[in-house]
């Protein structure tokens, strides 16, 4: 455990120090959310209908995007050499690895959800559940990124590679999240969804650090 | 307690070197040695468990080293090439990291390497022999049995390569053992050659 929290405060005190990592992936986010009213019109009607989806599918590419340094920052300078004859377990980096992504991406995209929520003329009422939902299906992103970032370090092209990895694996987390901000925006519980999502955040958890462990110590 | 059993490393279908065999005793040092590319960092690689041997056996006390790698890691120190260190965490943030995982006074190893003064400095604005400096301090931080260390004084000046003696003294005499790959002279008085 020590070794876990050892990890994950270089890494929250990296970001702090870049804290324009953080930032593009916000403002990533917000943009794309918002350059779906200039493409579709600003008609509310058909906005709230796919602003769920639009949210989700936003919310994921913007997390994805430090994705690639994740291991590759490491790899360039040596350090992951260093943390893999550190004597820590590689599963337990790469699970210290993966809370740290979330923190530092997913976090901040749940405080800008509601400013892009807006945009998409989302209902308010629906805006706790999106930050949910949201906060789960980036979860699920962080690990399931974590460990197609264990497995691209080093394939030339990489940084291609792992977003075609990662977001197929990512679409039950899509369907979830998106089911659970349309219900509650149309007034039926969101409560089984957010369930659903947690579930799968669940199974994800012990999985993709074991399987990020592998491919670092295989590398 | 350390032994090489005929270790064979290959790069692609290409053999670097096979058949290597030595022992390494407590307290003893080994220099390797050898044109570049003759193998001498795959081998530390492999003797750090980050690259498996092709063939061959690695033996820590009579037993095989490799079986259990996060084990095999907690008695080593292993100094690449590469310095490992964060541009933007000062020199102290950077070996407080691994204080916190190994143990150790970051103070007393950055004092060791004649670091003090720059513990507050970001890491970006050392100099290259003082990044060396600063990987080198992680070996001070908490015993181990084994160093591998890939050329260490690279970039050093006379006086860094004199500390960095007096830090492989007390590491022999405490019973620890050395390996280390250079083209470089190094302080290790009575050191085996191993010639790749």
């Amino acid at each position: 455990m020590r070794g876990f929290n050892a990890v994950l405060g270089r890494e929250l005190r990296l970001a702090l120090r870049h804290p324009a990592d953080s930032l593009a992936a916000v403002m990533f986010f917000v943009l794309v959310c918002a350059l779906f009213p200039f493409g579709i019109g600003p008609s509310p009607e058909i906005l709230a209908r796919i602003a769920p989806g639009a949210l989700l599918a936003a919310g994921l590419l913007a997390a994805l995007l430090p994705l690639d340094r994740l291991f590759g920052a490491e790899a360039e300078d040596g350090s992951l050499d260093q943390l893999l004859v550190s004597g820590l377990p590689p599963a337990l980096l790469a699970a210290a690895k993966a809370l740290g992504h979330w923190l530092v991406t997913g976090l901040p995209l749940l405080v800008a959800t509601p400013v892009a929520a807006a945009m998409l003329n989302l209902p308010v009422e629906a805006w706790g559940v999106a930050m949910l939902a949201l906060g789960l299906a980036t979860g699920v992103l962080s690990l399931f990124g974590t460990a197609g970032a264990a497995l691209t370090l080093g394939a030339r092209r990489g940084g291609v590679l792992l977003p075609l990895l990662v977001l197929p694996l990512s679409i039950p987390a899509v369907i979830f999240g998106a089911a659970a901000i349309e219900a509650a925006a149309g007034g039926i519980p969101a409560r089984p969804y957010l369930l659903l999502l947690a579930a799968l955040l669940a199974l994800a958890a012990p999985l993709a650090p074991l399987a990020a462990g592998a491919a670092l110590r295989g590398e | 307690m350390l032994e090489a059993r005929d270790l064979a490393c290959w790069r692609g279908d290409r053999a670097i070197f096979a058949g290597l065999s030595f022992t390494l005793e407590p307290g003893g040092a080994l220099l390797l040695l050898g044109a570049n590319g003759a193998g001498k960092s795959s081998l530390l690689r492999l003797l750090a468990g980050l690259i498996p041997p092709a063939e061959g056996l690695l033996l820590w006390q009579g037993q095989d080293a490799l079986a259990d790698r996060v084990a095999h890691a907690a008695r080593l120190r292993y100094l690449s090439h590469q310095d490992a260190l964060k541009p933007s965490l000062t020199a102290a943030e950077n070996l407080s990291f691994y204080a916190r995982l190994w143990g150790g006074e970051v103070a007393a190893a950055l004092a060791s390497v004649g670091l003090s003064e720059l513990a507050e400095l970001p890491a970006r604005m050392l100099s290259s022999g003082q990044k060396r400096r600063l990987a080198l301090a992680r070996l001070a931080l908490a015993p181990v049995p084994l160093w591998l260390l890939d050329e260490p004084t690279v970039g050093l000046d006379a006086a860094s390569v004199e500390r960095l003696g007096a830090l492989l003294a007390a590491h022999r005499a405490a019973g620890g053992a050395v390996l280390a790959a250079t083209h470089l002279p190094l302080p290790l008085p009575g050191a085996r050659e191993l010639v790749l």
